[in-house]
């Protein structure tokens, strides 16, 4: 067990390194002057072209200023914006409402999703099951912008049942809509998962052995074939929260929620390389040791997986 | 797992197929598939769709330069079914003109993502050892970095204007896409290819002495491809809707050309007074999306003789 962590946790140096290297070269060594419309209609002075050129090593080759960015960041310094501003301290702030609204997102996930997938999944071929399924197909295919402004016109601003826009004020109560939304997609997934595997599990051996004790048909389901079922939908959930903490860069833009994924988007726009770097650096990390994560739970779940 | 087919059934089935020609898996898919009504609904959605793209003369004789601001966001009429967006233009004909745009930029992406992927993929799996290791992480690499926010950072760092020709401003987003896209392909390549690896008919090719090439070639890539082409297939739909998603943050196609996702993004600032400029083209992109995702769905379904 230890050693299957230590030999994940070294297979991931490269990855981050190496993530952090391509979007470091896009976005400081792309043609382009880095210097462009940041001081306004007129050019910037000399001296501060002088001494951001310093600050950031423009004038080093790309492989050296991006060894000089890392260094400082495995000392935990994640730099400076343009404007002063301290990337760790964006970061710190924008997190919080990012992993609310993923929280809110996963709890769609887990209510609709599984109770969705479990009812077709009991009654495969039925009414239901078929309308899960065309119902998930359909939510498959409708790009997340679309479901967000379609719900964010309807249910926000006509008939007023959501807050349309979240904005400073990221309440639970405010996120249910932009969570709901950022949960479709894989909402869609989880419910067929859980279906297929549900189904799948129901002519196992084990669940026709304890039919066959005569044990009642909630305790069969319920315990045997449930516990089994689920264990691929927990590791898809849990990868999509390793996911979701990146940010949504698109339902956050849509409902206003000043996240880490609005954070990005802002910071690319602008051209503000520091950001875009640290942020996607802690977003890589955290999808990575979230995956690790969830492949340990994985191997508790089911033992007959063993990371011995 | 599945239940093991009764041997009964095999038999009888067998005098059938040799009295008639001897069917291959081809056929056999084939046969399936012309029962399945997903399938022929989305192959006539994907029929309709593709001749919209390559003649959209046909099914509207308006151009979408044809504009109007007289008549900026009249809702849906007799005279334009679909209303006028906030320019005067037709939003029909912009829908229908839009389809081109969008399919383009799915097909081009997927046929550069199955090159890119498929050619490592297969390079990996067949000659294992280092290169599969140094494949396999380079992948990993870019499979970290989320493919929306890598696109973001690639596009928002060759801006084009609006004098930029319709071809390059479509390839940029292609080329994004691709370059971002291809580890999903490679890993299925790698693992399909990996499978193939060792077959009998492989083994006899080598011990005749064939080369890799011609190993590659004559006896990998025909057995190996099949799963390949249906996460193509279905990627298609996830790339159109990425297209989109760029557009609608305005850095994916720019306005001259006609696409669903500019239309959208445009729609968004008059959703409140004028829905019908957002449910038109946005309808339009999920259908085409759910066609190529239904399409990819039913041809892997044929394909899968563990479902049969």
């Amino acid at each position: 067990m230890g050693r299957y962590v230590a030999r994940r946790l070294l297979q991931m140096i490269p990855v981050v390194i190496g993530t952090t290297f391509i979007i470091y070269a896009l976005v400081w060594a792309l043609p382009g002057d880095p210097f462009a419309g940041r001081c306004g209609a007129r050019p910037c002075p000399a001296a501060y072209v002088a001494e951001m050129t310093d600050k950031y090593n423009l004038d080093d080759p790309l492989p050296i200023a991006y060894l000089q960015y890392f260094g400082n960041l495995l000392t935990g310094d994640f730099g400076e914006t343009f404007q002063g501003l301290s990337v760790g301290e964006e970061l710190l702030r924008a997190y919080p409402t990012t992993v609310r609204l993923a929280l809110v997102a996963i709890a769609f996930e887990i209510l609709i999703g599984i109770g969705a997938g479990i009812l077709a999944g009991l009654r495969r071929g039925s009414f239901l099951d078929n309308l899960v399924l065309v119902s998930t197909l359909v939510v498959v295919s409708i790009p997340v912008f679309v479901i967000g402004s379609v719900l964010q016109l309807f249910l926000g601003m006509r008939w007023g049942i959501f807050p349309a826009t979240v904005g400073g004020d990221a309440s639970l109560y405010n996120l249910i809509l932009p969570g709901f939304v950022l949960a479709a997609l894989s909402l869609a997934y989880v419910a067929r998962l859980t279906r297929t595997s549900l189904a799948e599990n129901r002519r196992a051996d084990y669940v026709r052995t304890a039919v066959a004790k005569g044990m009642p048909q909630r305790r069969v389901i319920g315990i045997h074939a449930m516990r089994n079922s689920l264990i691929p939908v927990i590791t898809f959930i849990g990868a999509d929260f390793g996911a979701l903490l990146g940010g949504a860069i698109v339902t956050e833009g849509i409902f206003n929620v000043p996240g880490v994924g609005n954070l990005i988007f802002r910071s690319i726009t602008a051209r503000d390389g520091v950001m875009v770097t640290g942020a996607v650096t802690v977003l890589v990390l955290v999808f990575l040791l979230v995956n690790l994560l969830v492949d340990l739970v994985y191997g508790w779940l089911d033992p007959r997986i063993s990371h011995g | 797992m599945a239940d093991p087919t009764p041997p009964v059934v095999a038999q009888a089935e067998a005098p059938e197929t040799t009295e008639t020609t001897v069917r291959t898996l081809g056929r056999d898919a084939w046969h399936d598939l012309v029962r399945k009504p997903t399938f022929v609904v989305s192959a006539v959605l994907f029929v309709f769709f593709v001749t919209i793209a390559i003649a959209p003369g046909l099914f509207t004789s308006l151009s979408p330069t044809d504009c109007d601001l007289a008549l900026s966001r009249q809702g849906p009429s007799s005279a334009a079914w679909f209303g006028y967006d906030n320019n005067g233009c037709d939003v029909y004909t912009h829908t229908i003109y839009g389809a081109r745009a969008s399919i383009m930029v799915g097909v081009l992406t997927a046929i550069g993502v199955l090159l890119i992927g498929g050619i490592t993929g297969t390079i990996a799996g067949f000659y294992g050892r280092a290169t599969d290791t140094v494949v396999s992480r380079l992948g990993d690499i870019f499979f970290g970095i989320p493919l929306l926010l890598g696109a973001l950072i690639v596009l928002v760092s060759f801006p084009g204007g609006a004098d930029t020709p319709e071809l390059v401003t479509i390839s940029k987003v292609v080329l994004a896409l691709a370059a971002l896209g291809w580890p999903q392909i490679m890993r299925i390549t790698r693992s399909s290819v990996l499978q193939v690896r060792s077959a009998d008919y492989v083994q006899a090719a080598r011990a005749l002495g064939a080369g890799g090439v011609r190993m590659i070639l004559k006896h990998i890539v025909p057995n190996s491809i099949a799963p390949v082409i249906v996460v193509a297939t279905i990627a298609i739909g996830g790339y159109i809707a990425a297209e989109a998603t760029l557009s609608f943050l305005g850095v994916g196609l720019q306005p001259p050309v006609v696409s669903w996702g500019l239309a959208i993004s445009r729609a968004q600032d008059y959703v409140r007074t004028s829905p019908h400029m957002l449910l038109f083209p946005a309808s339009a992109l999920s259908l085409c999306v759910l066609a190529f995702i239904m399409l990819g769905d039913a041809i892997r379904d044929a394909l899968d003789p563990k479902l049969r």
